[in-house]
């Protein structure tokens, strides 16, 4: 009986060692590639995102109450580093993400990265500017400029990408030209702008770098799939570093203003933990 | 009932050789299809040709493109609709183009002429790509008022198009880029370069300027070139000309940049085919070349970033323009006008 259990006593030991080795990290290399997802889970502030929740409308720090209908974000160029400094560059061609709020699948940013243990993510809110000035046949996928002007993330007139849209609807915004003069109570925020073609122009590109270390490294391993599990603020557009009311700003396209948004990006990301 | 049996064996070789003769017709057709071809007179092209060679089946796609209604909302407006090649591609008549359910849209619609060497698109500048020009008529509410995507959806459903996108591209997938490359194809071809002032140019037999001409031209030297740079007609830049403001006080470049410095900056247009695109200037506020002519010598307004061409030493703006000079530059620029550009068959809706 007592060698019986002895042996069990063992076996529980080995099984327990072979997931500790599990968790070494093994040697870094570019070729021995493995699936990291990248969850963006919309929120704002306390409360989960639900589009168009007229029931229960949201409030920001300027006491607006408002309500969210379309939530559309690129995410792109996305780079990982492990605690050694050793930085990994997701393929170029394959590290282009629209985030839309509308379609939940849309929310986790599947990579290939080398196996490893990374503390660090950083990627770009919207689309660098090398591949908003590339040929038309590179611009595949979610980046293929053929959306319509409601749903597209495209300006056909000022040839670039929107990197950020989000719209809804409070009734602080007035009824006439400086609001909404349909009536609809409608707010927009389009922000875009890559530093433009030849002649310098606004240049909202913005890289949100997150450090993984206190939610949760990712150990991406082959064979399972690490997720770094984001909250992404929408709150903060209103309530980051550069705080505004929906009433002073109720339409923000590609305008000087657009720069105060976009530097509210940063702060909107957060790390919630690591599902590994 | 043997010789009935000789008789449909012939007749079903007549229709052989029939069928054959008509293949070698259209073989023939195929030969003569020149190519994009570089004028001996002009520059290089920006546009970069080695990502979208034009081929006779890529042209031929374009073109059908270019006239293909379906591209607007309701499948009423084609490209060919504001750019008609009669007026050299322009609408001719119209100070700002008409589309779809006759909205009116803001500026002067443009013409389709050697785009290739083109290095930025519009009147207020924005786009920089020939590839990515058309996304923009037709996405505006007051020209085409569609989607692509949804352009691509019904393209699928018209039987010519996917052997047209076969043949151009090697299958008959029809996405944005090959649709915006096919376009492309068909306005590279747009190539005017056959005027009299070409054939003087390139010491062609026979070509000579009169003296009216010839004095027009010295004119045009001293007094418009330094914008409208030969042998294109335009140095690509923009500029502010001094024009009065418009009611929307449209300020061109500015739109594109918010550099405080662009404000009032249009694209300088090219003057080739200028008898055959009136109305002028982003507006078409000026209905005849004399009215521009009035327009720099007599009301050039200081709005801000006004062109430093345009202001003189003592403090005038404009440029002088007697009577005499006017004549002579207009029969100059009559030379410019290549009739073989607005009646090549190749270029028109078939």
């Amino acid at each position: 009986m007592k060698k019986i259990l002895f042996l069990l006593a063992g076996v529980a030991l080995l099984t327990s060692c072979s997931k500790n080795n599990d968790n070494v990290e093994p040697d870094f290399n570019e070729s021995n590639l493995a699936t990291l997802s990248v969850e963006f889970d919309n929120i704002v502030g306390d409360r989960t995102l639900t589009l168009n929740s007229t029931a229960s409308p949201y409030t920001n720090a300027a006491g607006e109450k408002f309500t969210l209908s379309k939530v559309q974000y690129f995410i792109s160029n996305i780079k990982v580093s492990k605690a050694d400094g050793t930085t990994y560059t997701v393929n170029q061609d394959s590290s282009y993400f629209l985030i839309n709020a509308a379609d939940k699948d849309t929310r986790f940013a599947e990579v290939k990265v080398p196996e490893g243990d990374y503390t660090k993510i950083s990627f770009i809110v919207g689309v660098d500017s090398l591949r908003s000035t590339m040929d038309v046949s590179k611009r595949t996928g979610v980046l293929d400029p053929s959306g319509s002007m409601e749903d597209g993330m495209y300006w056909s007139w000022n040839s670039g990408y929107i990197f950020f849209k989000m719209e809804g609807n409070s009734d602080v915004v007035s009824n006439d030209a400086s609001g909404d003069p349909t009536g609809k109570k409608q707010f927009k925020y389009h922000i875009g702008g890559f530093g433009g073609y030849s002649a310098p122009t606004i240049n909202n590109i913005k890289t949100v770098t997150v450090d993984l270390t206190t939610a949760g490294i990712a150990r991406v391993r082959k064979g399972r799939e690490s997720n770094i599990h984001m909250f992404v603020d929408l709150l903060k557009v209103f309530n980051g570093t550069n705080s505004f009311s929906i009433a002073a700003h109720p339409s923000v396209m590609f305008g000087d203003f657009s720069s105060k948004i976009a530097g509210n990006f940063a702060g909107m990301f957060r790390h919630d933990h690591t599902e590994n | 009932m043997k010789k009935r049996a000789l008789w449909i064996v012939l007749l079903c070789f007549g229709v052989m050789l029939y069928a054959c003769k008509k293949e070698s017709e259209k073989q023939d057709e195929v030969s003569t299809f020149s190519g994009f071809k570089k004028p001996g007179n002009f520059p290089e092209p920006q546009y970069k040709l080695a990502n979208n060679p034009v081929t006779e089946a890529g042209f031929l796609l374009g073109r059908s493109l270019f006239y293909e209604p379906r591209l607007s909302r309701n499948n009423t407006i084609s490209c060919g609709s504001c750019h008609i090649q009669s007026s050299a591609f322009t609408q001719h008549g119209h100070d700002v183009s008409h589309g779809i359910e006759d909205r009116l849209g803001t500026r002067n619609s443009p013409p389709i002429m050697n785009l290739a060497w083109n290095k930025a698109f519009m009147w207020g500048g924005g786009i920089f790509d020939l590839d990515l020009q058309p996304i923009a008529p037709i996405t505006a509410h007051e020209e085409m008022d569609e989607s692509v995507e949804n352009v691509m959806v019904k393209l699928r459903q018209v039987s010519k198009y996917p052997s047209m996108f076969k043949a151009a591209f090697g299958s008959d997938e029809i996405t944005t880029a090959r649709f915006m490359k096919a376009l492309s194809q068909f306005m590279l071809m747009c190539v005017s370069a056959d005027s009299k002032y070409d054939k003087v140019m390139r010491k062609e037999a026979g070509a000579s300027f009169t003296a009216d001409e010839q004095a027009g031209y010295e004119l045009f030297k001293a007094k418009c070139a330094a914008c409208h740079t030969e042998p294109l007609f335009t140095d690509g830049a923009f500029r502010n000309n001094g024009l009065g403001p418009s009611p929307i006080d449209d300020q061109g470049l500015y739109t594109a940049t918010l550099q405080a410095t662009d404000r009032y900056k249009f694209k300088v247009p090219s003057l080739r085919n200028v008898s055959y695109t009136a109305p002028y200037m982003h507006d078409g506020r000026f209905l005849s070349l004399n009215a521009v002519f009035e327009h720099y010598n007599s009301d050039v307004q200081a709005t801000p970033n006004l062109d430093p061409l345009l202001q003189q030493s003592s403090g005038t703006k404009g440029i002088v323009l007697s009577a005499d000079d006017r004549s002579k530059l207009t029969s100059f620029l009559k030379t410019l006008d290549d009739p073989d550009f607005i009646t090549r068959k190749e270029l028109a809706e078939q």
